[in-house]
């Protein structure tokens, strides 16, 4: 991780560069102006920023409502009297006071690494959750936005995979392995090697074949179990 | 009594002696000069200037290991702040025994 290091103090930043030695964090910058760190931050990105609060004309404050998306933030300081109004900045990760005892510094940094990894692992939900509701397949050379809640069933052709929704059936070029992988299981099932149909869809079941909308679908002899599984049976 | 002291600065520096060379050449240089200019604003009654100087030399102090030093000057700085000078003399007795320590530097 990538750090800037703020504070109109030379032995500060010293300090704080000597601490950062022990962890997995690398000083990019430092600077004796918060203005000066703005600039920087311009054209730069970096995981997180030692801020002092009291600098002349500019404080570590004023750097945090000037940007708009400003990096986590670990404040510095020798005055507690500011915490209160310090964790009223969402960046803010902790609050620092100065003399920095290295057991405290560790704290900051396992916090931060706690924060980047919860950041990381909400992000990549939401991009799982984002991913979820559709997928984009090649249809006549153009790619084609599917919403995968409304598909029905898909049914093996060849080379190719018929993906029928309420509105539409789209012929893609595919397999249907490829495309039960980027359907969510919990709703998709295959129940024949030709077919994968959408559960949720099913009107009813007799002997061997399931009806979904105005299509039969043959259930084979040895996916039959798993669909029997996944009913919600009385 | 306390007097002023490496123990922080020896915690921090796990042995680098570059390190602590370069911090106490940073005191040494800086704390003198944070230390008139601060005699000259409280000459001048500018109080809030003053505050501002005890706010940078606090720093120092607690680098010193003076930690009822950094006590006082926390509260000094608070009162010049509201025009209360109360504290000088105090402070002033605790600035004079960096400024003897750092002489040996």
């Amino acid at each position: 991780m990538n750090c800037l290091i703020i504070d109109d103090d030379a032995a500060a930043r010293l300090i704080i560069r000597q601490l950062c030695k022990n962890t997995e964090l690398i000083v990019k910058e430092e600077f004796s102006s918060a203005i000066e760190a703005i600039k920087f931050l311009n054209s730069n990105s970096i995981d997180v920023a030692f801020l002092d609060i009291h600098m002349p004309t500019f404080s570590g404050f004023d750097f945090m409502k000037t940007l708009k998306n400003p990096p986590k933030v670990i404040l510095t300081t020798s005055d507690k009297n500011h915490a209160l109004e310090a964790f009223e900045f969402d960046c803010v990760i902790d609050y620092l006071l100065k003399p920095i005892g290295v057991d405290r510094f560790q704290k900051a940094i396992a916090k931060l690494s706690n924060v980047s990894s919860e950041k990381l692992n909400t992000k990549e939900t939401e991009v799982q959750k984002e991913n979820k509701d559709f997928i984009f397949a090649n249809v006549d050379k153009r790619l084609v936005k599917i919403n995968i809640p409304e598909i029905l069933l898909i049914e093996a052709k060849g080379d190719y995979i018929s993906i029928k929704t309420e509105k539409k059936s789209f012929i893609v070029h595919a397999t249907l392995k490829k495309i039960e992988e980027k359907l969510p299981s919990d709703i998709f099932l295959r129940i024949h090697r030709s077919y994968i149909i959408n559960t949720s869809e099913i009107i009813d079941i007799e002997d061997n074949s399931v009806l979904i909308q105005k299509y039969v679908i043959p259930i084979s002899r040895s996916h039959k179990p798993a669909l029997i599984k996944k009913l919600n049976l009385l | 009594m306390e007097t002023p002291n490496l123990k922080y600065i020896k915690k921090i520096s796990e042995g680098d002696l570059d390190f602590e060379e370069s911090l106490l050449n940073i005191i040494t240089e800086e704390f003198p000069k944070e230390y008139a200019t601060f005699i000259e604003k409280f000459n001048n009654k500018d109080y809030e200037e003053s505050a501002n100087n005890v706010h940078k030399i606090k720093h120092k102090i607690s680098l010193l290991g003076l930690e009822k030093g950094l006590a006082l000057a926390s509260v000094f700085e608070k009162d010049l702040k509201n025009g209360n000078t109360e504290l000088y003399q105090d402070f002033i007795n605790v600035l004079h025994k960096i400024h003897v320590y750092l002489e040996d530097y």
